[in-house]
């Protein structure tokens, strides 16, 4: 299109140059827009006027007066408005993160199924895929949601997983280290063992080059990590407390909790999602033509090798992009969380929108909440995809 | 020389690659792994498939009887849910002894979509048949002329709402959604920055809050003494929100027009627009068609957010049908999955065809 442009310098100035009226189009789009806002502004402004709503953020300060029923930080009703919506947004992220890890391993795992010689294993997936791709996410999270209420069994008797885990309508509880300082030093040890590994991985990567001579790239690193969390927390003093849960007369106690709620939104967006990566992974490996695998047999590489050297990379180029828009159509379909009570910052930002009247700005928040993390994801896969992707000419 | 003739041993017979016998060795019993694989799977169908038989169906309660229902839990299904309640559910509030007119509306816009998925139908007096399609479709929704009775927006709801919703939204965004892209892609540098806020903003942001705002929001926004049905904010909301997504699809279309075309246009004298609507555009969007059904199947779906704010589309007809009925609370579970396969249908079949049509485009691609 930049070929429309005229050379500035031949053609005199005209009000009939292309330059000219490109320039009257533009400034008309936009005093029809500003004027467009403006209208909607001034009668927004009109209307909250006579209705008697009042505006600003000035009631984030003020307490909230509601509880939530799970948060990752402290907080209680007599809080402010700002902490009790930041509860929300750290709940959004919780279930977003824990389902991004989750449904790309479901999502390539169904993918990957569709290439196996077991017709049964690609009957499988390709019914998983086309089960849960077709059905309304919000659907799925209010099935999910009622087989969790109404099939499993009340607290009193929950499933017992050999006293380490239990599972009832309160949620699934499971053991939890106590936090204690030497567990810092844990951290510590696995982060040095990784970037020990890493470093590793670029040596071998190196002699490889220099001399052809192929070593294992993944031994010595997992080995450096869970070695040096190891060391790192003998070094702290070797911390083993563990908080167990325990099967109470009407409840389970202890350990680490994940509500009916949680675990409904959690699953129902990790399989929906799941559907949809796996297709992104099968049409990507689709992609990369036949003859590439045939060449690759010809000059010897293994079975495994042909995936991980030749197929992988080309496919990658063509999964990514789609599954960065998928990891953020997970975020954004967390926001359906409300539908069934777990308290993310779309069911929060309504509760305070219900209390305090003020509808413009919680829906304001809700929308920046997004937009940044959207385009926090996206910032992160492009600067990943730049790595993957084979640079071309 | 002395020959002797030493007759070599006949050679076995070709393996027998084709028919049901090699095709399941080759499948399911190739290797120690593979078969080790079947046999796992084919134990857990027997494990889990016989329960779930006699759940869905042996157990199962069809009648529209509570109390069977009730003395059944746990060990059959109550389709009894779905025999009492499917009007409730698929037709919503809509007043009952009218049903037939939804019934008839749903299957007038049905039938127009299917036709519009035929290829002899892809004529231009299929435009004039859609008009005419909602043209019935709202009088007989509405009513208030030849003699019906007039039914408000708000009783509307069920499978009539879902259908409208994506349909109307998807006919209303497409025009939007190509001068978006043509926006996108255009040389005007103001035009183009408003056109990518647009973009943006709408798909940084999930469909719940836009609908948020077309429920809370909209009603500020306009002049004193109007009000807009809720019916037509939340659809403004949908069309706006599916608008941005397509706009992403069609400006796909547009790049994949080769830039000597638009030069070889130029040369012709061509001016922009005739450029756009005789070269690029009849190109373009012929290429996007699947990536278009599939967007069609992502606004059906989500058409079910609308129970969020207090639309009673499928989904919430079904909460609202069941909900103030003791009798029949519990059996949700039948409910829901009754009006999953009802989705389900509807997605798959869209799915289809949007395949079908891929390998369509594919055919006229290769010469």
């Amino acid at each position: 299109m930049t070929s429309r442009t005229p050379n500035k310098k031949k053609t005199p100035w005209s009000w009939r140059s292309r330059a000219a009226r490109g320039l009257v189009y533009q400034v008309v789009a936009l005093l029809l827009i500003g004027a467009g806002i403006w209208f909607l502004a001034y009668n927004t402004q009109k209307n909250m006027e006579t209705r008697g709503i009042q505006s600003g953020f000035d009631f984030l300060g003020q307490a909230a007066g509601f509880d939530i029923g799970e948060k990752m930080i402290a907080y209680d009703p007599s809080e402010t408005y700002a902490k009790a919506l930041w509860v929300g947004v750290l709940n959004t992220l919780r279930v977003a993160v824990i389902g991004i890890v989750l449904t790309t391993i479901l999502g390539v795992l169904m993918g990957l199924g569709r290439f196996s010689n077991n017709a049964l294993v690609r009957g499988l997936c390709y019914s998983y895929v086309e089960l849960f791709r077709n059905v309304p996410i919000l659907l799925q999270l209010l099935m999910w949601y009622l087989l969790f209420v109404e099939v499993l069994p009340p607290p009193q008797a929950a499933w017992n997983l050999g006293d380490l885990v239990f599972l009832s309508k309160g949620g699934l509880k499971f053991p939890s280290p106590v936090w204690a300082a030497g567990h810092a030093w844990l951290a510590l040890g696995a982060l040095l063992g990784l970037v020990g590994g890493l470093a590793y991985r670029r040596w071998v990567q190196r002699e490889f080059e220099r001399t052809g001579q192929d070593r294992n790239r993944w031994l010595v690193p997992v080995v450096a990590v869970f070695g040096g969390a190891l060391l790192g927390w003998f070094l702290g003093g070797a911390p083993n407390q563990w908080s167990l849960p325990e099967q109470l007369a009407f409840m389970v106690d202890g350990g680490i909790a994940a509500t009916p709620e949680f675990m409904a939104v959690l699953i129902g967006l990790t399989t929906y999602t799941g559907a949809f990566i796996a297709e992104i992974v099968r049409g990507g490996i689709q992609s990369v033509s036949h003859g590439q695998t045939e060449a690759a047999s010809a000059i010897g590489l293994s079975k495994r090798q042909q995936m991980r050297l030749v197929v992988m990379p080309q496919a990658m180029r063509v999964i990514i992009p789609p599954m960065t828009n998928q990891f953020l159509n997970l975020t954004k379909n967390s926001s359906l969380a409300v539908a069934i009570g777990y308290p993310d910052v779309v069911s929060i930002a309504n509760t305070t929108l219900n209390q305090t009247g003020r509808a413009v700005e919680c829906i304001a928040i809700i929308m920046v909440v997004y937009l940044t993390t959207s385009l926090g994801t996206s910032a992160f896969m492009n600067w990943y995809n730049k790595r993957v992707a084979i640079l071309e000419r | 020389m002395a020959y002797t003739f030493t007759p070599i041993s006949p050679r076995p017979a070709p393996v027998k690659t084709e028919g049901a016998g090699p095709w399941i060795k080759r499948n399911l019993f190739s290797g120690w792994r593979n078969t080790s694989t079947s046999i796992f799977l084919i134990g857990l169908a027997l494990y889990i498939l016989p329960g779930l038989a006699d759940w869905g169906l042996f157990q199962a309660v069809f009648g529209a009887d509570s109390d069977a229902c009730q003395a059944a839990r746990g060990n059959g299904a109550c389709w009894g849910v779905v025999t009492e309640k499917w009007r409730l559910i698929i037709f919503g509030r809509y007043p009952f002894e009218e049903h037939w007119r939804p019934a008839l509306a749903t299957f007038l816009m049905v039938g127009g979509l299917v036709v519009s998925c035929i290829r002899w139908f892809w004529k231009p007096w299929l435009l004039f048949l859609w008009i005419a399609i909602l043209a019935i479709f709202f009088t007989l929704m509405g009513g208030g002329i030849f003699g019906l009775e007039p039914v408000r927006t708000d009783l509307w709801g069920g499978l009539p709402l879902t259908v409208m919703l994506a349909t109307l939204s998807i006919f209303l965004a497409f025009p939007l959604a190509v001068a978006v892209a043509l926006g996108r892609r255009s040389n005007l540098p103001a035009i183009r920055t408003v056109c990518v806020l647009y973009i943006e903003l709408i798909r940084g942001v999930p469909l719940i809050s836009v609908l948020f705002m077309a429920s809370f929001m909209f009603p500020l926004f306009m002049p004193q003494g109007t009000s807009i049905d809720v019916l037509v904010r939340v659809l403004v909301g949908i069309t706006l929100f599916a608008a941005a997504y397509m706009a992403e699809i069609v400006r796909g279309g547009l790049q994949a027009i080769p830039k000597g075309q638009l030069e070889a246009a130029d040369t012709l004298g061509l001016t922009y627009w005739q450029t756009q609507r005789k070269i690029v555009l009849p190109q373009a969007l012929a290429m996007v068609v699947p990536s278009m059904m599939n967007n069609f199947i992502s606004i059906f779906k989500d058409t079910s957010l609308v129970t969020i704010v207090s639309l009673y589309e499928l989904t919430g007809a079904l909460s609202l049908a069941l909900n103030s009925d003791v009798n029949w609370r519990p059996f949700k579970i039948e409910a829901y999955l009754f009006i999953t396969a009802i989705y389900f249908i509807f997605c798959f079949a869209m799915s289809r065809y949007s395949l079908w049509v891929e390998k369509q485009v594919a055919v006229s691609r290769v010469r």
